[in-house]
């Protein structure tokens, strides 16, 4: 028996670009890849993108491709979706997720129904691009996190990446995935920076991701909050502790069995969201958790998320409402019962 | 802020119209005020005293200043978040204003709001709102208030209703108008066309771009006036808040004027071309008015100097008081939540058990 060698295939080149730009070149790259992807919003084409997502696409694929719509939320939502239902792929871009409650009407009880409500007839192959977040003092009308209101529905896909990488290979499988795809960005992840792989990278939808292993406590987060998560553990590493770190990555469909075995592995969770607490993201990890693993569970699980107020405009409030390093640090030494280190306060 | 009613007394001949000198003085006065505070805002802005968005009336000044002219003291005002201005004319303190964009406790809305979001119940002014068209039906709504407590005549309380060019796209817009003709609300719907919606042209946006021809579908009259020039925006909008207080009639005015800079303080507006730039600078109110009120002779360099050099002092004095002024306290966090106090309604900060340890 002749033994072959395995064919060795070099993992592809990787490239250290933002968040954004990986959202750019992947529209780019799918808008080249199929015709009938074309991207609509407001701004996104003379301006550029009021983040500069869709930088230099009008120029490239013409008004056709690359449509700039008036500021009509209900209306060009909802054209999408019809365009969407004879095969066309749009890619909306909401400019932040405060102004999608505009189109709620459209997604939700339209683009989520469609293929239940008309027995499978009709698919809706589009994807809803929009930044939530707070921090930036806008106060209370653009700061919010809403994506719980999307990830409640059937019918949806919800997706939050936290990494470049992620925002590529997420973004390419939701333009190609024939069902509506709503996709979360982050403000303030939009300049973060990460290795992103060259080629077509298509990630599976519906899968969480251990981002950090440990073995004494599982922080589970998606979008900004990961990154805040892995800070967190990066630093208690210093301090002896093993913390692993879950991103969700898919908020709808949710990964369970990640969490669950992560959880059964370290016996410890704490949710870090940037949602209001109350119903939000990590009311549906901690129920996971206790329905899946409560026997492993060496300590109830907690949730570090916004303090349920709406957002003020002042600095003081703001830091005070929203969730950060600090407190996500001081609830893991609660949850594992150590207490502080002296050490360099982490940043508020 | 000058005053709404205008003694009649000829004073001024070689002034178009019957505007006494005094009252056009003030009027400059008004503009340069505003043209000021919008500049230092801008500066704050640089200097990281004010964050989050910042959009400013640079070259709205006539429109503003014609509009807050006309407007009663009773009368409800409800703007976009292109607000400062407005704030300003309602007579609030400039130290209030300055303050809000500091996210001071003095600020007309506690420091909650921000630049985007000036209140002050007893000036009625009435929120500036940072959602595209936000405005629209809550202004429509007080109409309808005031149309069941009211009767219609010179004494009734109206309200007026700010929007931008874009807004005029969003539904509620639309939804809005209809139920004020349907309904003959004592509403003016001020469409403010600074031919901008951040980077797009009224032509790019609007099916319709004669925008004051939108009332036509809800039966509300149109009117388009030049809102570089203030006595005419002055006039229009007088005797548009008359028919919707004595008819109970609702009125649609479009004002045309230019932004003069970005769409807010970061926008270097480089979709514009160098044409359009010159076109906005070249009918800038403010320099216009000066020198038109110079050419009367109801003002001479020296004293239009001498009124801008007040107006600096008393912007001086409202970023003094917004720097002296004390931020908000995190322990007032959740002050203004509810107006009814019930129980468990929650008061957690992130980080917090939700429960107390049993
Ligand atoms: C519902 C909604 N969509 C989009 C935005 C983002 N946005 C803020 S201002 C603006 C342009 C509005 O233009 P216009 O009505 O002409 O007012 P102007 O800024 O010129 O005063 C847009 C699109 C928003 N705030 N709300
Ligand atoms: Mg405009």
């Amino acid at each position: 028996m002749s033994i072959e060698a395995a064919p060795v295939t070099d993992p592809p080149a990787t490239r250290v670009i933002t968040y954004r730009q990986a959202l750019n070149e992947t529209l780019r790259a799918e808008l080249l890849h199929d015709d009938n992807v074309f991207l609509i919003g407001e701004e996104i084409g003379v301006f550029e993108g009021s983040y500069k997502i869709t930088a230099g696409l009008l120029t490239e694929f013409g008004p056709d491709r690359v449509v700039d719509a008036p500021i009509a939320e209900e209306g060009f939502v909802g054209a999408a979706l019809g365009a969407a239902m004879i095969g066309m792929r749009p890619v909306v871009e909401i400019m932040t997720i405060n102004f999608s409650l505009i189109a709620i009407d459209q997604i939700v009880n339209h683009a989520a129904k469609m293929r239940s409500m008309f027995g499978g007839q009709v698919s809706v192959p589009m994807v809803i691009r929009m930044p939530g977040g707070g921090g930036q003092q806008l106060a209370a009308t653009h700061s919010q996190n809403l994506e719980v209101w999307f990830a409640h529905i059937p019918g949806l896909k919800v997706l939050a990446p936290s990494t470049p990488a992620d925002a590529k290979a997420l973004l390419t499988a939701a333009i190609r995935d024939d069902d509506p795809v709503i996709f979360i960005e982050n403000l303030s992840l939009y300049s973060s920076k990460g290795e992103v792989p060259d080629g077509e990278q298509i990630a599976e939808i519906g899968k969480a991701a251990v981002v950090k292993e440990g073995t004494d406590l599982t922080i589970v987060s998606y979008s900004r909050g990961t990154t805040t998560a892995l800070e967190v553990a990066h630093k208690l590493e210093a301090e002896g502790l093993s913390i692993e770190v879950v991103d969700l990555r898919s908020l709808r469909p949710l990964d369970r069995e990640t969490i669950c075995a992560s959880v059964r592995k370290t016996g410890h969770a704490v949710v870090f969201e940037d949602d209001w607490l109350s119903y939000g993201i990590g009311a549906e990890i901690s129920a996971t958790i206790g329905e899946g693993v409560f026997d492993f569970l060496d300590a109830p699980v907690r949730r570090v998320a916004a303090a349920e107020v709406p957002l003020p405009y002042a600095k003081t409030l703001e830091l005070a409402a929203l969730p950060h390093a600090a407190e996500l640090a001081k609830v893991v030494r609660e949850v594992l019962n150590i207490a502080p280190v002296n050490s360099a306060p982490l940043e508020k | 802020m000058a005053a709404k009613t205008r003694a009649r007394t000829a004073e001024v001949q070689t002034f178009p119209g019957d505007t006494p000198a005094d009252v056009l003085r003030g009027y400059y006065r008004s503009m340069s005020l505003i043209r000021n505070f919008e500049l230092r805002s801008s500066e704050m802005y640089a200097r990281a005293k004010i964050g989050g968005y910042c959009h400013l009336n640079l070259g709205e000044e006539a429109t503003v200043v014609g509009l807050m002219a006309a407007i009663n003291k009773g009368d409800y005002l409800f703007t976009g978040y292109r607000d400062h201005g407005y704030a300003l004319m309602r007579d609030l303190e400039p130290g209030r204003v300055m303050a809000e964009l500091f996210g001071k406790t003095t600020g007309v809305s506690g420091g909650r709001g921000g630049s985007m979001h000036m209140f002050d119940s007893e000036a009625r002014l009435f929120g500036g709102y940072g959602i595209v068209g936000g405005q629209i039906p809550p202004a429509t709504g007080v109409a309808l208030a005031i149309k069941a407590k009211q009767q219609a005549g010179a004494e009734s309380d109206a309200v007026m209703c700010l929007l931008g060019d874009g807004t005029t796209n969003i539904g509620a817009f639309h939804e809005s108008l209809n139920l004020a003709g349907l309904w003959n609300l004592p509403i003016v719907y001020v469409i403010v066309n600074n031919r901008l919606g951040m980077g797009t042209t009224v032509e790019a946006a609007s099916a319709e771009p004669d925008l004051y021809k939108r009332g036509a579908s809800y039966r509300i009259p149109g009117i388009r006036v030049d809102g570089d020039d203030v006595l005419a925006v002055r006039d229009a909008a007088e005797t548009a808040l008359a028919r919707a207080r004595t008819e109970r009639q609702p009125v649609l005015l479009e004002l045309m004027c230019y932004r003069l800079r970005g769409h807010s303080v970061v926008d270097p507006a480089r979709y514009r071309s160098a044409e359009e730039t010159t076109i906005a600078q070249k009918s800038d109110p403010v320099p216009v008015f000066r020198a038109q009120l110079i050419a009367a002779g109801i003002l001479d360099d020296a004293a239009a100097d001498a009124i801008d050099a007040e107006i600096d002092a008393i912007v001086d004095a409202s970023v003094e008081f917004g720097d002296a002024s004390p931020d908000p306290d995190p322990a007032d966090l959740f002050a203004y939540v509810y107006a009814t106090p019930v129980a468990n309604a929650p008061s957690a900060l992130p980080g917090d058990p939700v429960m107390e340890a049993l």
